[in-house]
């Protein structure tokens, strides 16, 4: 089956990441790296977003189309990235969403 | 061999509904099972034993149970499938291939029980499905056990069995490192499913299906298939030694008696003893004690004494500390606290008491606990309070009356 893992950053998330020093930042890109190397079998495609603040959000339920600047929710909790996976099944993908070694919560969805 | 679960009952007893539920139950998760390896489609072969199930409801209180209840399920669920899965050929081609007795795997009930546990669906999700799949309740019972309407535990199955299929949760038994986590939710549905049936267990509510003996079957069920896990015994032990001395929780009227002041004549003595047997057993072998392990310890002790004097609350603390460092709650320290009382003096415990009020706030038996104790201590007034305190916070009406006494006495 296809899922989509939805990597969400938190705000304490953040302020941790930019509390390391070079070092340690480096170290954390390194463990993600790592994540997709080691299942680079399974993952079919990965995108990582730039942060929230970059973003524009489309509203077209009105007469007219409304553009905003920022997110379309407002939240602690953002979508950093999202990686495709193909597996057997969800218990699969849990596995994959508990190994991931960066940011505090990952949303699981069975994708087509 | 954990018995009580290959024995069907309530065959001889007069064909009352309940009795025949529990029929039903033997077989109802068997078929499912069976089903589903046949078809590989849980909602599909969950339906067609619903309707089995109904029928046989329907029936057997007419017609007697048949002496091969299993066989007649399977007969009814095998029809119904060829009728209404017609337009499915694929479906229809293996059922119509299937003939009885279906090759059994011993395993199957298992996955099935933990499909129905998987952490991917909501609590009461996985409580209403387990029922229905593995103990073959129906919706109409399991709305009555939980006193919500029938739409609300229809709708809950089917969201479930649609998120079954459409996530791809998968129907087999956690490998190695999965499964420590996996059984525990198995067993944390399985024991509140014990407790919702056990504490709600009023005389008003004799009528209901009684949960606590589901519980006490799935318990039975996991405990046999899952000879290698101590805490599926260890839950199976609990729940045996609760039950054990149901009888003596209510008096005539209906009222819950306090352990103090129970008639321990009543209690079930050789239930007591082979549950004592079965956890000190599952102690020796296993040497991995868990949390429902000490529980059941814990409840040992209590069932033990042959009068409240007699309890050794030495042990009880011991058992406490060991439980507290394995499964840190407030809801155990305030147990525990309730063993320090009798250990070691209503101070001492009520010293321990303070130190839950803001966490526990909220809780009836806090309150209740600490008016006990503050009457130990002849503090009567702020007894009063605080037994004003818990009535307003239990929903139980046994619970209730025992506080409404006490109030009247003081």
């Amino acid at each position: 089956m296809k899922y989509v893992l939805m990597f969400v950053e938190t705000e304490q998330f953040a302020r941790d990441l930019e509390a390391m020093d070079e070092a340690g930042r480096e170290a954390a890109y390194e463990a993600v790296g790592r994540w997709f190397a080691e299942h680079a079998d399974k993952i079919t495609h990965h995108t990582h977003l730039h942060p929230v603040h970059t973003a524009t959000t489309v509203r077209l339920g009105g007469a007219e189309p409304i553009v905003t600047d920022g997110p379309f929710v407002e939240g602690k909790e953002v979508v950093s990235g999202f990686a495709e996976v193909e597996v057997a099944d969800l218990d699969e993908a849990l596995a994959l969403a508990r190994s991931w070694p960066a940011c505090p919560v990952v949303e699981i969805r069975p994708a087509s | 061999m954990i018995g009580g679960v290959s024995e069907s009952r309530g065959v001889d007893e007069p064909a009352t509904h309940e009795a025949l539920a529990l029929v039903v139950r033997e077989h109802a998760g068997r078929l499912a099972a069976s089903l589903m390896s046949l078809l590989g489609d849980f909602s599909a072969a969950e339906d067609l034993v619903q309707d089995a199930v109904e029928i046989a409801l329907e029936r057997w209180p007419l017609e007697g149970v048949p002496d091969r209840p299993d066989a007649w399920l399977f007969t009814v669920a095998r029809r119904r499938g060829l009728d209404v899965l017609r337009r499915e050929s694929t479906y229809r081609a293996k059922l119509a291939q299937l003939t009885w007795p279906v090759p059994a795997e011993p395993d199957d009930r298992l996955r099935l029980v933990f499909t129905c546990c998987h952490p991917a669906l909501s609590r009461p999700a996985q409580i209403a499905l387990t029922l229905r799949v593995v103990c073959g309740l129906s919706t109409a019972q399991i709305a009555a056990a939980f006193l919500v309407p029938e739409a609300t535990v229809a709708q809950r199955i089917t969201r479930a069995k649609k998120k079954i299929a459409e996530a791809g949760i998968p129907y087999r038994i956690p490998a190695g490192e999965e499964l420590p986590a996996r059984l525990e939710q198995v067993l944390a549905v399985i024991y509140l499913l014990f407790n919702e049936g056990y504490l709600s267990s009023t005389a008003e509510r004799a009528q209901a299906r009684d949960l606590a003996d589901d519980a006490e079957w799935l318990a039975a069920l996991l405990a046999n298939l899952l000879p290698k896990e101590p805490e599926a015994a260890g839950l199976l032990a609990l729940i045996r030694l609760h039950r054990a001395r149901g009888a003596a929780r209510f008096n005539a009227d209906g009222r819950l008696v306090l352990l103090a002041d129970q008639d321990r004549t009543r209690w079930d003595r050789k239930v007591i003893e082979d549950a004592i047997a079965l956890l000190t057993r599952t102690a020796r072998t296993h040497r991995r004690p868990g949390p429902y392990q000490l529980q059941a310890a814990i409840v040992a002790c209590h069932a033990e004494a042959e009068r409240f004097e007699d309890t050794d609350w030495r042990q009880i603390v011991v058992l406490y500390d060991l439980l507290l460092a394995l499964a840190p709650s407030p809801v155990t320290r305030l147990h525990r606290a309730v063993a320090v009382r009798y250990a070691s003096g209503p101070e001492a415990a009520l010293a321990e008491l303070e130190q839950l009020g803001g966490v526990l706030e909220r809780y009836a038996l806090l309150h209740a606990t600490r008016a006990e104790l503050l009457r130990d201590l002849g503090r009567h007034a702020e007894a009063r309070q605080a037994d004003g305190r818990a009535l307003e916070l239990t929903a139980n009406p046994a619970q209730q009356a025992l506080l409404e006494e006490r109030l009247r006495w003081d």
